[in-house]
Parts: C-alpha cells; structure tokens; sequence
C-alpha cells in the first residue's frame, strides 16, 4: 500500500529548487532569467521548474526513481496495475493503447462517435475498423452508449477482432454496460480498450457509474486535465493485470517527446494526491451543484437537464450525474445557438453546444456564485430569444463502408475532385461536421450520394466542416491506387 | 496605541481611518465581516476589508438610493431590496405608509445580526410587519418573480466577492422580468474616478442599457467611499428620474431628511462631462 498523500515528483521538484544547482542545460531561459517578459506572465515559481530531465527528477522515458513511484501511487489510487503519465493530452493515451493491441490487418470493433485521434490512430498502425451504429436518442438528439446485443452482433461476425473499444462516459455522461461489454469481450479473447476521457472522477467520488479498470478493462485513457483539475495537456494511460506494461512503455516512446514537461508532470502528481485524498468531497460538491442547477434549469420550463431518469439497462446503462447537459430544442434555439449566446451576450462560456443541446462543465473549481450566472443567463435567453419551434437539423446516422482500412487509403495515390464527383469513389481523407461531431467520412471509406447530400445539408445549417486538405470542402481526395 | 483601518482605493492610493478599538470580527460562510469603532466616523463596518457603511455618511447613500425612485414613483406599494443587510435602505423605506411589503434579500444572515448588534441607527426597521426577510443569493431569488414589484433596489457590495452576481446582465434581465410594466430599479453604481470602479460603472450602465428603455445615472458625495464621488443607476420601463419627478407629491409628506430633497434630486442627475463621456463609451462598447 502507498501512501497517497505524497507527491514524489513534487517532492523532488522542491528539493530540486533548493539545491540551487547551476544550469548549463536546457532548458535555454535557465529558470526563468533569460525571458523575463514569460517570468512576468507567468510567474518565477512556474519557470524555475521548467526543467529538464536528469537524475534527481527522472526521466518519463525511462523512469527508475520519482516518475516511478508517482506512476505507482497514481495506479493504485486508480486500481489500475500500471499507470502511465502522458504529456501528449489525451490524445496520445488513447493512441497509445490502440498501438499496443492491434497492429495491420488486425480489426478493432469501436463506435462510430469515437474521437478522431483514434482512427488516426488506426492510420498510424494500420488495423481495419469494425464500427458498431452508437444508438441515437431521437427526442434529444444525441448518440447514447453500445448495446450489449450490436457488441454481441459484431463479435460473433468479426471472430477474428483483436480489441473491442468503448467510449465511456460519452460527453454527455452516457455510460454503457461495461462490465458485460468487458467480460464478453474478454470471453473471446479481445482487448478491451476505454476511452475514459470525461470520468477521471469514478475512480473517486462515491456512487459513480463503474469505472474501467473497476470494470476489467485492459486499457483506460483518462483525462486528468478534464475532472481531476491537472493541467491542460497532461492525461494518464491506466493497464488492467493482462498488459504488458514495459511493452506499452516501448509504444508510447515511439512518438512521446524526450523533453517531457515537468510542469505536466507535477501537475499530475499533485492532482493524484488531491483526488485520492478529497475525491469524494470534492465530487459530492460537484454532484450537488449539478443537481441543484438541473432542478433550477427544469424550473425555468423550455430546457431540459436530464440525468438518471433516461437510463434503460442498455444503450443508456447509467449517467454521470456530474455532466450539467441540457437540450434546447423546446425553446426554438439549437443548442449551439445558446452557447454563442451565453458568451457573447452574457460572458458565459461552456463546453459546447451541439444541435439540440449544450455541455456546462461543472467541476471543483466552480461555486454557487457562477452556477445562479448560468441559470440567471439561461432564464434570460429563453425570455428574449425563445422561438417558434422550427425544423432544426436533424441527423440520420449514416452506415460507414469501410471499403479499405483507413492507413491504406491515406498512403495512397490520390486524386482531388469536386464533391459531386466522389460518389462511388474511396475517400481518402476525414470529413467532420460539428456539431455533432461525429465523423461522416474517414479514409478508407466509400463515399455515398447520402454523403454527399448529408455534407450539404451540414454546410447550409452552418456546421464547421473539418479535415479535408480542401478546407472549404468543396473538393474530396479519392483513392486512385496503391503506391 | 496607534491603530488604523486602511482600505486600497487603487494599488497606490490608500485611504485611513483611525481605529479606536474592533468591536468584531468573524468569518462568515460568504465573507470576513469586522467592526470598528473609530473617533471620526463612528462605527465602521468593513467586509472582506471593504468599508461598507459608516456611522457618519451612511445616511448620504441610503437616503440616495432609496428616496430618488419613491419621488418619481406615483404609488410604489411593493418593494424588492437586494443586498442592503445593514437595514439602512428598509429603514429609509419604512418612513413611507403608501409601502404595503418590503421583500429583503440578504445573502449573509450574519451581516443583518452584526448590524443589528453594532448599528441599531440603521438596523432599526428589522420588526417592521412589512418587512420579509430572505437570505438567499440575489439572483437566484429575483429570477423567479415576475411582474410583482413596484420597486427593486440593488444595494450590493461591489463587483468582486459575494456580489459579483449583482453587476450582470442576465440578474439586470431578471429584475426587469420581475418589476411591474412601470416598475423602477435603481442600483448602487460604483464611482467613475479610479480606473477600476470606472470599468465595472461603464459595465454595468452598458448591460442596465439593454434592458430598460429608461436608464440614467446620478450622483452622490460619499466621503468614505473611493474618491467620494459616487454613482448609481435609476434604470426604468416608463418613468423619468427628473420628468416625472413628483416634487409637491414629496414635499407634502413632510419627510426629514439630511442629504436630499427635490431640487438636489434634479442636480443629482446633471454629470460632469468626462462621466456623460464614459457612459456613452460603454453604450457603445458592448
């Protein structure tokens, strides 16, 4: 057992400064005394730990000391059997644990919802993606978790997959039935890899929906920098007791930075010690003031902040009640229509605002004060700016035709064409809408005539395309051979 | 013994109060409230280091903020008072019979049982029967009412610390939802001197903008408060402050006062230019 009030890195760090050693190293602003200007903005204490890699602080490439025993710590605070700290945002944990498991020609069986870094990740290692249709709340107008049965489905049909994938929670705070999902993956000898991105806090509140290493998973990639309040950028990759750890290590090297931040590091670390040792205060006070702003949001009619009630056993097996989502539809205003008027009329930014909902993020850093501006806020949009409820966008989930595997289709030869034109064709290249922000094309897959409609329809309502080289998308890369 | 209260009005400007001795001082669940008793103000109520009220100017800020809307309001019978634990604003209202309810809103139980305590000169409308005491947040308190009152008073600290809230515009929103269709809201307005208040006067007269079609400032002299020269907003859905002022209708009630009356009520609202300037900058700006 660890002691989870220390904080090694921290620790060596403190030491480190009072030792007062003589730099001649990187980095070149040595403590802050060569960029005055960045010491001003940010502050002395904050540069003189910009340091770099060497024996009293370790090295994340190869820890043996500090960085060692911080990842010890922070594995047991998580019940997790290895724990990697990642300085490459969370997008590089999830890279990271996709690399380990499937390599070309393996197949991975994922939501179509996933983040975009993990089918780059699937062009990096060349592994075919099996996609499983994310079943999709029609009155709310957002996809919820997998259900047991597409998981059952796609397993049965694709034997030979290495790894089955899950988001969980979604942003929104829909969770799937983990537990299961794991176990019947297990069962047929898959991986079972989690995007944890948004429940860093299961790991510590009490009477949270299950976390992944709880439930077995193999891998979890968890955003400390969302819930666990460490700074942006910094992200924890969690091992499951089937994992080659110092395999994972040799992974992650192949594209982690050899000048890993410490300022990234001690965050982590600190962040660890705040979690294990107040988590649950600190996630109760979050639970109760995302209740409370529900209650009051539901009050002002027109809105709806939903939790629990929407659970059914499967696509919606629990909710984290921590997630302050609210649908807007009733109002007449698509939900990104409300988040841009809560900044630009109200100085209130939130997460985000999709077609018919938006995301507070409520966390520990957040008071009563700010909760009463946004409820305050919100009673006011709907006094100025409720409409007639008219036909806002609504969003078919169109079936992907994975026609080559995405790695394939990106290294090829290509050929740019007008939009029209690339129906029937494989595209080689990403089209993302957002909102919603799930991705309408990816490499390797067939365009379709619904496509193409679907990208129209997503310009006209204003949606932000993104991901083609042709950043107006007027053109796609199609696949015109193997090199 | 030399003991002094000091309180920032900006990073180089200071202003001290000989302290005699501190009769108070306690933490609440919202800020640090302390009392002194010192030789030329009397009693001295700071919170989180602020000064709030003294025994010697309060009545120039209660008297303004209460007795310039009852003049222009031809029957104001139901009275909403934001903020204001010290009671001097309700004890300013009492004095009226036409006031049928006083509705309080104090975050802070504590501050009106402090003044209560150390201030019976201004806390002394607390047994009022028309008075009904909340201690809620602001916002969320006005946010529910709709077309009930005459009047709302937002007597707040300044924009920083607990009453933060009080100087946005979704609660100026609310307050107009929540007065009648010839309802007034008058607002304590920070001071247009030192850069800092400016920006949060310049703010909050902007916002106040976009709710009432009717908004104005006026002025006081508060000599405890940064640069003693200080504003507030006299924001409206029908009346205005200096047409519709009804003189005769005031005078006839034979009320006492020591800092107003009708012809500085119509002075008050006439600004030195830079200040006209700034409020106009700021309608523009947002």
């Amino acid at each position: 057992m660890h002691n989870q009030s220390k904080a090694p890195i921290y620790d060596a760090l403190i030491q480190f400064d009072q030792m007062r050693i003589v730099p001649f190293d990187v980095p070149g602003h040595k403590r802050g005394k060569g960029n005055p200007a960045l010491v001003d903005f940010l502050g002395s204490a904050c540069l003189s730990v910009d340091v770099n890699s060497m024996k009293p602080l370790d090295n994340l490439c190869h820890p043996v000391s500090v960085i060692k025993e911080a990842e010890e710590i922070a594995a047991e605070a998580f019940r997790a059997n290895h724990a990697f700290f990642m300085v490459g945002g969370t997008t590089s944990s999830v890279q990271a644990m996709i690399l380990s498991v499937v390599g070309r020609g393996d197949k991975i069986i994922l939501p179509r919802n996933v983040h975009r870094s993990v089918i780059n990740a699937l062009i990096l290692c060349g592994a075919t993606p099996v996609y499983i249709n994310p079943q999709t709340n029609e009155t709310l107008g957002i996809s919820l978790g997998m259900s047991l049965s597409d998981v059952q489905k796609a397993i049965h049909e694709h034997q030979d997959a290495k790894a089955v994938f899950v988001n969980n929670p979604t942003y929104y705070g829909i969770c799937s039935n983990l537990k299961d999902i794991t176990d019947l993956a297990h069962l047929n000898n898959m991986k079972v890899l989690v995007d944890e991105a948004h429940g860093t806090h299961f790991y510590f509140g009490e009477n949270m929906p299950t976390a992944a290493m709880d439930a077995g998973a193999d891998f979890a990639s968890v955003s400390m920098h969302k819930s666990g309040g460490s700074l942006t950028q910094s992200s924890i990759l969690l091992c499951g007791k089937n994992v080659n750890a110092d395999y994972v290590r040799q992974v992650i090297n192949l594209t982690q930075t050899t000048s890993a931040s410490y300022l990234l590091m001690s965050s982590l670390d600190i962040s660890r010690r705040n979690l294990a040792l107040s988590g649950k205060e600190i996630f109760r006070q979050v639970t109760d003031l995302t209740r409370y702003a529900r209650e009051e949001i539901n009050l002002i009619g027109d809105y709806y902040a939903y939790a629990k009630e929407l659970i059914n056993g499967d696509s919606i097996f629990d909710f984290d009640e921590t997630k302050l989502s609210v649908n807007t539809l009733s109002l007449g205003l698509a939900g990104i229509e409300v988040y841009d008027l809560l900044r630009d009329e109200y100085d209130i930014q939130i997460e985000f605002g999709d077609l018919g909902n938006i995301l507070a993020y409520v966390s520990v850093g957040d008071s009563h004060k700010n909760i009463e501006r946004l409820i305050g806020a919100l009673s006011e949009v709907k006094r100025i700016y409720k409409r007639e409820k008219n036909t806002l966008m609504t969003h078919e989930y169109i079936s992907p035709l994975v026609s080559m595997p995405p790695q394939q289709a990106f290294y090829s030869k290509k050929e740019s064409v007008p939009l029209k034109k690339a129906v029937g064709h494989i595209c080689c290249e990403f089209v993302m809408a957002y909102p919603p922000g799930i991705p309408i094309l990816a490499p390797g897959e067939t365009v379709t005539k619904e496509i193409i409609d679907y990208i129209a329809y997503a310009k006209e309502k204003d949606c932000s395309l993104t991901g083609p080289e042709d950043m107006d998308v007027n053109h796609l890369n199609i696949w015109k051979g193997d090199y | 013994m030399d003991i002094w209260y000091s309180e920032h009005h900006t990073d180089h400007v200071k202003l001290s109060i000989k302290v005699d001795r501190q009769l108070y001082s306690n933490q609440s669940d919202f800020q640090r409230i302390d009392v002194f008793e010192t030789p030329e103000f009397g009693r001295v109520l700071t919170l989180d280091g602020f000064l709030m009220q003294t025994e010697k100017d309060e009545f120039i800020y209660h008297e303004m903020i209460t007795h310039i809307p009852m003049a222009v309001h031809p029957n104001p019978r139901h009275v909403l008072v934001i903020g204001g634990g010290d009671g001097g604003a309700v004890r300013e209202l009492c004095r009226y019979d036409s006031i049928e309810q006083i509705d309080l809103v104090e975050i802070d139980p504590l501050v009106v049982e402090v003044c209560k305590t150390y201030f019976p000169t201004t806390a002394c409308s607390f047994d009022d029967p028309r008075l009904r005491l909340y201690h809620q947040d602001g916002l969320r308190f006005v946010r529910n009412c709709h077309n009930q009152y005459d009047l709302i008073i937002v007597d707040s600290t300044d924009p920083f610390g607990p009453g933060e809230g009080l100087f946005t515009k979704e609660f100026y929103g609310n307050c107009y939802k929540a007065l009648k269709e010839d309802g007034i809201m008058v607002n304590q307005h920070e001071s247009p001197f030192y850069k800092g208040d400016a920006m949060a006067m310049k703010r909050a007269h902007a916002r106040i903008v976009k709710s009432f079609s009717i908004s104005r400032v006026y002025q006081a002299h508060i000599p405890t408060y940064p640069s003693g020269h200080w504003l507030f907003g006299f924001a409206s859905k029908r009346y205005h402050p200096t047409k519709d002022l009804l003189s005769e209708a005031w005078n006839d009630k034979k009320l006492e006062t020591k800092y107003y009356n009708t012809n500085l009520h119509k002075g008050a609202f006439y600004l030195p230019n830079y200040v006209e300037t700034m409020l106009r900058e700021g309608e523009f700006d947002e």
